[in-house]
């Protein structure tokens, strides 16, 4: 396991080099000069040519590139052209605020998914396999921005249960320190600003848990009636097993491994940044981060938070490619 | 050991599944007691005296907070309210009124402008405001690059040759040209005094801790969320501000704004849907504020392009226009037909002048005058985001379209993001497209030079408008310090303008704000950003 492991993690340093790459061009791909970008309605051509110089453009692209994974690799990733803050120091807010959001999401989606489609496997063409497909399939193709919207409208405004928006009460803020709101809510003992915390967590959670919860029933349903339809598992029923533990031990552990796939690529997905979700409950998270960016052209915020966001896509790859591994011993010798 | 653990993991799933159903269901429970008394959660005690507190929830966050570097409303709109302009807008109008300055003379010749400080006011660093503080200023905007202080190279750029402290409360202004609207111009939210002391203290960070002598203090900003402003207890007028802390949250989408607003997260919002006003005004708990209106929403046609190179036919597109069912649809009936490209209450305004009417008829004639009896196609460009003037581009575009193809003209709707739409219609790249202007200082000068003077195209005059008569026309109006001339200079200018026909100007809109019923003493200021000194919350 062990060499395993660093086997995969030695793969990841070709992988981040590429994706370092990708972005490096990317930027570099938008039409027009940076320079020109940057100075908007003040540009000269002597600022131009200054800009271009202070910011090392006036190089060779390769000598550009190196520059900029040097200072990567020091943890330099520039800073934003609209606050004039080091990048590096005002991502952590956003990214933090996003994965709290993620992980409530993905942990609704994941328990109310996997539970779903093991159901309805179980009970396959019962009234709660059709019900709950039926809803799979309504949830995968709802907007987003609608069931937000229905979510503030029956939940706020109709039953008044939950708020509308935002991350805490405005009027009686969290005292930030890791920025997770629920952790430092926790750690501060302050047990009734962490309740308010999910509360505001709650709607905007389950929107964005919608559709990888209803991927995840789908797939776990599929997956787990090919499993039951396998030797070994009538073997177990023949010999008398409950129905419970035939389907919650022997099947899930061989069917898990596509569910495993679809959670790693949906909670990579939901933390590049829900921009739709993050708008409508006005959540200030990195999606929305990099769409103000891209609204200012603020290109060093765009360029690193693209970066970012793929970093932590590949980070929850390889993860989900090392749970494999645990789950299946098997997957390690291939 | 791998079995043990898979049967670990589903055992804690489920485990955890069933707390979180416990906990959102008792969650339910437990909140009917706080959201039974809105805002009791905050109070603490019991509800005696109404909290002080006003959240407004707007559309986006601020850039910055150094007003002098900011060039948007968003930012504008906090830093009205911590820092103060030498000379004042009216509550709800751009007279001048004594602001920092309590009075003020100029030369005849208008070269030189001297002002009378207010006497005992400080910035909320406890730094004295002065004569030195005011020359510290300009002296910082007149030092730094154009792309630093926009505003004020805009402005005053070249115009303002030295700024001298006369005495410890007087400061004179030398100006090497006459500058018709330079009282106006001091009025505008990028020439607010700040303490010289703190912008030394903070450098480059000056944006993010701005401190000036306004009724209110800054202390947070939390970017893409919230600022936190709270009063400024040794404000130099009497019982103001009446707030205590003044929240302002971003809440980017109009509706879900609304939401917040019905549930009482959030007090005051602007930027409401006009399609929303029928809700809010039938809810007793909320009511509806309107700016006064000092914008202009157009189709701006741009000269240089094909078919709409001739001047014909932009009259006959002109003529095409049914403005007054747009105003309905789209504008809940809050806002006024526009004839010229500034709104009613710039002094200069050419009301004599008759506007283009509805007249497909007209419009056809004009066409087939100008050999286009067959009507042509042309690009119509949609605004992809809300503004005030401009509620919902892409319907409003299909309106056009329709009035278009009435008269034969074949328009098909376009739209790109937003940075890229205004980059690209600058550069001449749209045929026509829409857009709009709010007012900066009430001045006329800040619609037809900005938008529609030739020395504007590259930035604001997006239509590629030239005419050199309007040009003269516009140089002679900003340089004459006689009021009453330069009017009459402006509705020579509008007279002209409107036989080009460089746009099809469409409406002046009331933009609409809302609240809570119990808000009081707010006025809605016409250049967008508030001062909220005198709101109180009953």
């Amino acid at each position: 396991m062990f060499s395993y492991t660093l086997r995969r993690l030695g793969m990841l340093i070709p992988v981040l080099l590429g994706l370092t790459l990708i972005v490096f061009f990317m930027i570099r791909a938008i039409p027009g000069d940076p320079a020109e970008q940057i100075l908007g309605q003040a540009a000269t051509k002597e600022a131009i040519t200054e800009l271009n110089e202070s910011l090392g453009l006036d190089k060779p692209w390769y000598t550009q590139y190196v520059y900029y994974v040097g200072d990567l690799l020091t943890g330099d990733l520039g800073e934003s052209l609209r606050t004039k803050s080091a990048i590096s120091e005002e991502i952590w807010p956003y990214l933090a605020a996003t994965m709290e959001l993620t992980f409530c999401a993905m942990f609704i989606a994941i328990v109310i998914g996997v539970n779903a489609g093991i159901i309805s496997a179980w009970f396959q063409r019962s009234w709660f396999d059709y019900t709950a497909m039926l809803l799979a399939l309504i949830g995968v193709s709802m907007p987003i921005f609608w069931l937000g919207l229905m979510e503030q409208w029956i939940f706020s405004i109709q039953l008044d249960w939950l708020p509308t928006s935002g991350r805490e009460d405005v009027r009686n803020p969290v005292e930030a320190i890791t920025h997770l709101f629920l952790i430092d809510t926790a750690i501060q003992g302050e047990w009734a600003q962490f309740q308010t915390t999910i509360k505001h967590l709650i709607l905007p959670s389950v929107a964005l848990a919608t559709i990888p919860m209803a991927i995840i029933a789908r797939i776990t349903r599929s997956s787990m009636l090919e499993v039951m339809k396998s030797d070994y598992i009538r073997t177990a029923h023949a010999k008398g097993l409950r129905m419970f533990f035939v389907v919650y031990k022997h099947s899930l552990k061989n069917a898990v491994i596509p569910v495993l796939t679809i959670i790693g690529l949906q909670t990579g997905l939901l933390l590049g940044g829900a921009i739709l979700t993050e708008t409508i409950f006005s959540w200030p998270g990195i999606g929305r981060y990099i769409f103000e960016a891209i609204n200012f052209r603020d290109y060093p915020v765009i360029q690193s938070g693209i970066l970012i966001v793929a970093i932590i896509f590949v980070t929850i790859n390889l993860i989900v490619d090392l749970l494999y591994a645990v789950i299946d011993p098997r997957i390690k010798y291939r | 050991m791998a079995k043990r653990s898979w049967l670990w993991f589903i055992s804690a799933l489920l485990v955890l599944s069933i707390v979180l159903a416990g906990c959102t269901g008792g969650d339910d429970k437990e909140e009917e007691k706080p959201t039974d008394d809105p805002g009791d959660v905050t109070t603490e005690e019991p509800a005696e005296e109404t909290p002080q507190v006003l959240v407004f929830g707007r559309g986006g966050d601020s850039v910055s907070l150094d007003p002098s570097q900011a060039t948007d409303g968003e930012s504008f709109k906090v830093t009205k309210n911590v820092f103060e302009t030498l000379i004042e807008f009216g509550e709800q109008d751009t007279e001048l009124h004594p602001g920092l300055a309590t009075e003020w003379s100029n030369t005849e010749d208008g070269l030189q402008y001297t002002l009378k400080l207010r006497e005992g006011v400080t910035f909320h660093d406890g730094t004295p405001f002065n004569a030195e503080a005011v020359v510290f200023n300009f002296e910082r905007w007149k030092g730094g690059s154009k792309e630093q202080f926009y505003y004020y190279n805009s402005q005053f750029g070249e115009v303002i040759s030295e700024v001298v402290a006369d005495d410890e409360y007087t400061v004179t202004f030398k100006l090497t040209r006459p500058l018709a609207p330079f009282y106006k111009n001091l009025a505008m939210s990028p020439f607010a005094i700040a303490s010289p002391a703190a912008i030394e203290q903070f450098g480059d960070k000056f944006n993010e801790n701005p401190v000036g002598t306004g009724p209110f203090v800054f202390k947070e900003w939390k970017r893409n969320d919230r600022i936190t402003i709270e009063k400024n207890p040794n404000y130099w007028e009497e019982g103001l501000p009446k707030l205590d802390t003044v929240i302002f949250r971003a809440i980017p989408d109009n509706s879900a704004r609304v939401n917040a607003l019905a549930t009482g997260e959030v007090d005051l919002i602007d930027g409401v849907n006009y399609s929303d006003v029928p809700t809010i005004e039938g809810n007793s708990e909320l009511q509806m504020f309107y700016r006064p209106s000092m914008n202009v929403a157009y189709v701006g046609l741009t000269n240089t392009r094909g078919p709409l190179q001739n001047k014909l036919v932009r009259q006959a597109l002109n003529y095409a226009v049914d403005k007054a069912s747009i105003i309905d649809a789209f504008y809940a009936g809050a806002a006024e037909p526009a004839k010229n490209p500034m709104p009613p209450v710039i002094a200069g305004y050419n009301d004599a002048l008759e506007g283009y009417e509805y007249n497909p008829e007209k419009a056809k004639e004009l066409l087939a005058e100008a050999g286009f009896e067959d009507g042509f196609e042309m690009e119509l460009w949609a605004m992809p985001v809300a503004r005030p003037y401009m509620p919902d581009g892409q319907k409003v575009a299909e309106a056009l379209q329709a009035n278009f193809a009435a008269v034969g003209v074949n328009a098909k709707i376009t739209s790109y993001e937003w940075a890229t739409y205004l980059e690209k219609a600058r550069n001449g790249e749209a045929d026509s497209f829409l857009l709009g202007w709010t007012g900066d200082n009430g001045d006329a000068d800040n619609f037809l030079y900005v938008l529609l003077d030739q020395d504007s195209i590259g930035s604001n005059n997006y239509a590629q408008y030239q005419n050199q008569a309007v040009h003269d026309l516009l140089v002679e109006a900003q340089s004459t310090p006689d009021q009453a001339k330069r009017e009459e200079l402006y509705k020579q200018a509008q007279e002209l303008i409107h036989e080009d026909a460089p746009w099809i100007p469409l409406v002046h809109s009331n933009p609409a704000l809302a609240g809570k019923a119990g808000i009081s003493g707010f006025k809605a200021h016409p250049t967008g950003s508030d001062v909220l000194a005198t709101v109180e919350m009953k």
